[in-house]
């Protein structure tokens, strides 16, 4: 039996001239899909495994598989006779380009055998002359696989010792995917051994002489720069050597030391930055200490890929091609980033900023560059706040992501580049920076977004494409946008006559889910509007991003500024803003921001272009056509008596213009100032403590009472009940209502479960379903579409696309949120918003 | 919906008012009704003496069918309310041919000396749509010599802030034979609508110049008149102008000035937009740039004059509608174009407002009457990624000067040009925006004229050129 071991992620490559039996011993060993085989890419370019003609374009072919699967991290074995040198380099170069280990397998078997093979194959011709060619060709290079860059290089000189293989997969000394913590990361020490010990204690370790453990099993994690500059370094060390033995801390190394082991190698280094005080400290241990010390951040791994792949930590950070992958440039990224070959101001070398462009699922976690104070850019954070210089030592608890610190007792080093000041002047962090402008890649082409409350939701390209344009021409900054409403769905057609809606068949879909109560919420008839307002301009600034005086924005359903004029926006903010602090909701829901989600009347505030184009002109010329016909049919009908009946029918139908000249006119007024506004907000979104989706729409219902009372006519509560579903007094209450409502030229009312995201069968239900009025539906279906053999026609309507198109919209809704909240990166956020209004796009009939 | 004919015979005539239901072949002692596939139109007269006669063709629309898409053949979007079933329009004019076909072309079985006489005919329709109002109603019908009445009603008494119905109540009157105002009313009713509900093609062009016979080519807005009867399909109607042959020496579309917006006034061929590119094409000449990508081409004539030159080897439309790319893509003929041409060429949907990659690598962008459709607060984005991001050696920027406006007739105070700017600006506006981002980014400018300058107005475009500072200069391009 011999055993060859390979790394996990490598690429295998073997070696043996045709006949060797490679293909049977890939087969063996390998997963059909890890072979790439010279043979079978020219097969699939040319029908022929055997047209050497077609080797080039082949070996393109198997280039370009090995290089896609290598991109994914997938152990790739090239099936090959592999004898020539420049086969070979190719191979090496792939393996170095995705930083990934190179195995070499060759199969030196004797050429008789290789000749005899080739002989039994009946797609071979008589000449077996290449066979000693490549055998001459492997025999002249095979020693030098090690200098053409081969890391594990195994030679198997029989069949037998063939037949005998067995491979063994190694794990990658980076991969530590299984261990899920939890972890108190811990940043550059640089030998502050009491802030070390401070910090550990506010953490809950015991610290003991040479070690510290913590009584719940947690376990530091350090990241590098242990050493130099501080006063305790040797102290620091001990206490870190002595963790990371005993199992109670994880180590990686920095840059210093790094540069500590050279130096105790023996090998000329420049000696500053503060190696001349480690040196000096440790020139006072003995020789076993140092070698010990020398031995340890030695053998330590550059970075470590943690807890199923959600957490990756190195010393200077890791863009995310090099996460879990080995080379000399790995491990050089690891310890010292990249730098962009300028200087700055300082002369110190400028750092190329890898956050900014990192796109990765994996939070990193780095140290390096001391920075004034830890924040989250684009799922990174450093956590090197500068101890040495005076700043703090600080940790991240994971997977709890709270930032623990302690201050340094005083200045132990004097920065040369000054890290403190300058940053903090600027009001919003650099995330918000950086997402002030977005790219297009994030949003353009086929997507799929994944929502915690829904699973994926697939964007397709060409709503993406529809989006991209509205989204460019009308919608306000994105920063700006954490949430679109989705569309809600109508209840199933009424089989009432005379009725296509009608509060039994929503009542009905919630019962028959399980659901015990509903909300039932009068439907205002305006336009929705989100609000989002801030308390001050400071908070608008820290949360949003925004520079100058907005405290907030308020924008329709394609996130377009919801109202012209300016002033009266700010107006309302004000008003809103004001309500908030009287009823003491800013300090209730502990934030400074908030986001609602409103109805804004009068509908002709936003919709006085459709109403004057579309609505009233219907009813313009409804009336005044019906009218100049029913005069006509009178004269005529006293001539020709057949044409009484039609009179008869026109007249019901001026009747039908006059009840729906009468319902757009309910949701019109004359708008002069804000005392002839109405705002009517029904969920409070969010604010800077979650979002509130956890609450029952009571909740939300009562909040919005404190600051509809707070508020002296702007802001207007929404009239709800409370129905309990299998209690048929209780269901009749709420058609009563409804009843009462619509006929008082009501839009309808809006039933919602108690909770707000509601799950059946495990799968969320439907967030609300709207219940119209048969007035209100004259605006939808048209004046007269409750004439007789008009309604039977409409009835036939199919929900399944609009109840789809709600629930996929509602899980996104909610995701871009949650996002928000978690400040993640501004295009993550977006992504949602962006998908709802390319979801907006697809052919849903708009009645429903 | 419906009309009205009165034929009115003054006493002591030969002929009998009632003669109206012979020209018809509609007999006036009974109610006539006629299935369409959209309805039922109804033929009956309200008055029938022999000093007076009225017919009304009244039509009953079914307004479900209609936007389930039964009475169209038309893939246009009809909203799910709306007018059709109440106005005069093009259902109107499939009615009067259906039902009084005959009489239109001027024949009378019974009486055939009838068709000749004129009559003394008043045509009433009370809602009738309108695009262009009760001028472009006069212009169309006042050089038929007819004698017109038209009153409208507040769009809705209760918010006479909403302004005036756009539906007009007309009365017609003119000595003239029922053939050629049934022909009149056929043609022009639709026209006045500016909408026909089914497809219009090659066989309709036949129709209108049929009906159109004897009045349409002297008409002074046969040019119109065309357009609008064949929906604005420039394939049609250009070939059916010619076969019109009427001598006249109006310019194409000179007559739609005041009905259409502003912009498309002094976007007219040979106008002002071509007097714009042509500056800019110069402009980009003397920059000597090779590589030029052109945010925010529509419909691609800037690119087309760009392709005519050889100095320009890459040349690149950015627009964000993917629509309006479909059509520059047809416009410039893309396909058709020899290889050597087409590939000097790239058309791709992108957004001025997200940062994008393909936007780097140009010596020149021009954004040609683009910025003023992006809200003012936006700019600032749109600055950081043209001049901050792609950062080309030459920028070329085109705008309205708002000051300018107060020369358009008919322009109310304040009103930009299209309904989608955002904001216009003045001259010293716009030289404050470009000496900001010029500061800023980098990049020094001269702002210029474009147009006939008014001496202290200026001219109705301006442009504004920057220029990359330490630009290097602009390498020759290898073919």
């Amino acid at each position: 039996m011999t055993k060859i071991v390979i790394p996990e992620l490598s690429l295998v490559t073997l070696v043996g001239v045709s006949g060797s039996g490679k293909s049977t011993f890939a087969r063996k060993h390998f997963l059909p899909t890890e072979i790439v085989s010279s043979d079978y890419c020219r097969a699939v370019i040319s029908d022929s495994e055997q047209n050497q003609e077609a080797t080039s374009d082949a070996f393109d072919l198997l280039n370009f598989i090995v290089n896609k699967r290598l991109v994914r991290g997938n152990l790739t074995v090239v099936d090959a006779t592999n004898v020539r040198p420049d086969a070979r380099k190719s191979i090496v170069a792939l393996a170095k380009a995705h930083h990934v280990v190179t195995v070499a397998i060759v199969l030196n078997l004797d050429e008789s055998i290789c000749v005899e093979r080739n002989r039994q194959r009946p797609d071979r011709g008589p000449n077996t002359d290449f066979v000693s060619r490549q055998a001459r060709q492997l025999q002249k290079s095979i020693g030098n696989l090690k200098r053409e860059g081969f890391r594990y290089i195994y030679e198997l000189n029989s069949l037998a010792e063939i037949d005998a293989v067995e491979i063994q997969r190694e794990r990658l000394w980076t991969n530590r995917r299984d261990d899920h913590g939890p972890f108190d990361l811990i940043g550059d020490v640089h030998g502050c051994y009491d802030e070390l010990v401070l910090l550990l204690q506010k953490l809950g370790y015991q610290v003991t002489a040479g070690t510290a453990t913590h009584p719940e099993g947690r376990r530091a994690l350090f990241l590098g720069d242990i050493v130099d500059r501080g006063p305790r370094i040797v102290d620091t060390i001990r206490l870190v050597m002595g963790m990371t033995k005993s199992g109670a801390a994880l180590c990686i190394p920095g840059n210093h030391e790094n540069k500590l082991v050279r130096a105790l190698d023996g090998r000329k280094v420049t000696v500053n930055h503060g190696l001349e005080q480690t040196l000096a400290e440790l020139g006072r241990e003995t020789p076993e200490f140092r070698d010990e010390v020398r031995v340890f951040f030695d053998g330590l791994i550059s970075h470590f890929v943690l807890d199923d792949g959600r957490l990756v930590v190195a010393h200077a950070g890791m863009r995310e091609t090099f996460q879990g992958r080995a080379s000399g440039e790995v491990r050089a990224f690891a310890l010292y980033g990249e730098t962009t070959g300028e200087t700055d101001e300082f002369g110190l070398p400028v750092r190329y900023q890898w956050a900014a462009d990192y796109r990765g699922k994996a939070a990193v976690i780095y140290g390096h560059t001391p920075v004034p104070a830890s924040e989250w850019f684009n799922n990174t954070l450093c956590i090197d706040t500068g101890c040495v210089y005076g700043g703090h030592l600080t940790a991240l608890r994971w997977p709890e992501k709270e930032l623990v610190a302690v201050p340094a007792a005083k200045v132990y080093c004097e920065s040369r580049r000054p890290f403190t000041g300058n940053a903090a002047a600027m009001n919003i962090s650099i995330q918000q920076q950086s997402d002030e402008i977005l790219d297009i890649e994030d949003v353009m082409g086929k997507r799929r977004v994944s929502t915690r409350i829904g699973g994926v939701v697939k964007i397709h390209e060409d709503n993406a494409t529809a989006a991209v344009e509205v989204m460019s021409r009308f919608a306000v900054h994105p920063k700006w946008l954490a949430y679109l409403p989705p569309t809600m769905s109508p209840c199933e057609t009424s089989s009432i006559p005379g009725l296509l809606e009608h509060p039994a068949e929503a009542l009905n879909y919630y019962r028959s889910r399980g659901v015990k109560e509903v909300v039932c919420q009068e439907k205002h008839m305006g336009s929705r509007a989100v609000v989002v307002v801030c308390k001050d301009a400071a908070a608008a600034g820290r949360r949003f991003g925004v520079q100058g005086d907005d405290r907030g924005v308020i924008y329709s359903r394609t996130g377009r500024r919801f109202l012209d004029d300016k002033n009266l926006e700010n107006e309302i903010l004000a008003r809103v803003n004001k309500a908030m602090t009287t009823s003491g909701l800013w300090q209730e829901l502990d934030s400074d921001w908030a986001i609602l989600d409103c109805e804004l009347m009068p509908w002709s505030v936003k919709a006085q272009r459709l109403l004057r184009e579309q609505y009233a002109a219907v009813a313009r010329s409804g009336r005044d056509g019906l009218a100049a016909a029913i005069g006509l049919l009178s004269q005529g009908a006293s001539r020709h008596p057949k044409l009484e009946a039609l009179q008869e029918r026109f007249k019901q139908r001026l009747t039908s213009l006059e009840a729906y000249t009468a319902a757009y006119g309910h949701y019109c007024w004359t708008v002069n100032s804000i005392a002839d506004i109405k705002l009517a907000p029904f969920h409070l979104l969010a604010s800077e403590k979650g979002v509130h989706t956890g609450r029952s729409h009571i909740w939300h219902m009562e909040q919005f009472a404190r600051l509809a009372a707070a508020d002296n006519g702007l802001i207007v509560a929404t009239p709800y009940k409370t129905i309990t579903l299998s209690d048929p007094a209780s269901e009749a209450e709420a058609i009563k209502w409804w009843e009462d409502l619509t006929s008082n030229g009501g839009e309808g009312m809006v039933v919602k479960p108690l909770d707000f995201i509601t799950t059946h069968k495990e799968r969320v239900i439907q967030p609300a379903i709207k219940c119209r009025g048969p007035e209100y539906l004259r605006i939808i279906y048209g004046p007269e579409y409750m004439m007789p053999g008009n309604l039977e026609r409409l009835r036939n309507r199919s929900l399944n696309a609009k109840r789809s198109l709600a629930m996929r919209e509602f899980y996104l809704g909610v995701e871009g949120l949650e996002r928000f909240v978690r400040h993640e990166p501004l295009r993550n956020v977006h992504e949602c918003v962006f998908g709802v209004l390319a979801l907006e796009s697809e052919p849903v009939d708009p009645r429903l | 919906m419906l009309l009205t004919i009165t034929n009115d015979v003054a006493p002591g005539s030969l002929h009998a008012a009632t003669d109206l239901g012979y020209l018809l072949h509609k007999n006036p002692t009974r109610a006539h009704e006629l299935k369409l596939s959209f309805g039922t139109a109804h033929l009956f007269y309200t008055e029938a003496t022999a000093s007076r006669c009225t017919v009304c063709l009244l039509l009953d629309i079914d307004p479900i069918s209609l936007v389930r898409g039964k009475g169209r053949q038309d893939s246009r979007d009809v909203p799910y309310v709306n007018d059709r079933p109440y106005v005069a329009s093009s259902f109107l004019s499939t009615a009067i041919s259906k039902t009084m076909g005959t009489a239109m072309s001027g024949r009378c079985k019974d009486r055939p000396e009838l068709a000749e006489l004129p009559l003394n005919l008043t045509v009433a329709i009370p809602v009738l749509p309108c695009r262009g109002g009760e001028v472009l109603l006069r212009r169309l019908f006042e050089p038929l010599d007819y004698d017109i009445e038209v009153t409208s009603a507040p769009l809705d008494e209760r918010f006479l802030e909403w302004g005036q119905s756009p539906y007009l109540n007309l009365r017609l009157t003119k000595q003239t034979t029922v053939a050629e105002l049934l022909s009149h009313l056929h043609v022009l009713i639709p026209v006045l609508d500016d909408d026909k509900h089914y497809w219009v093609a090659e066989g309709e062009v036949d129709n209108i110049l049929r009906r159109g016979e004897g009045w349409l080519a002297g008409h002074p807005e046969h040019n119109l008149i065309m357009r609008r009867a064949l929906k604005n399909k420039r394939d049609l109607y250009g070939p059916a102008l010619e076969r019109l042959a009427v001598v006249d020496d109006v310019p194409p579309n000179e007559n739609d000035a005041m009905i259409e917006s502003i912009e498309s006034v002094s976007e007219r061929p040979g106008s002002l937009n071509e007097r714009r590119l042509q500056h800019v094409v110069k402009t980009l000449k003397e920059h000597a740039v090779h590589r030029v990508v052109d945010l925010g081409c529509g419909e691609g004539r800037l690119l087309r004059l760009l392709l005519d030159d050889q100095q320009f080897t890459q040349i690149s439309g950015m627009d964000v509608s993917q629509s309006v790319l479909k059509r520059a893509a047809r416009r410039l003929n893309l396909e058709k174009l020899p290889r050597l041409v087409r590939e000097r060429l790239t058309l791709f949907q992108g957004s001025l407002v997200y940062r994008d990659q393909r936007l780097c690598g140009y010596d020149a962008a021009t954004l040609i009457e683009v910025i003023e459709h992006l809200d003012a607060e936006r700019l600032s984005t749109l600055e950081k990624i043209v001049f901050g991001f792609a950062r080309p050696d030459v920028v070329i920027v085109t705008t309205p000067n708002i000051e300018y406006n107060v020369n358009y007739i008919g322009f109310a105070p304040g009103q930009f040009r299209h309904d989608d700017h955002r904001f216009e600006w003045t001259r010293a506006e716009f030289k404050e925006w470009a000496s900001r981002v010029g500061t800023e980014y980098g990049f020094t400018f001269t702002h210029s004229a474009i147009g006939d300058e008014h001496e202290s107005l200026g001219s109705p475009t301006q442009m504004v050129v920057f220029r990359k500072v330490n630009a290097t200069e602009i390498k020759e391009v290898n073919p």
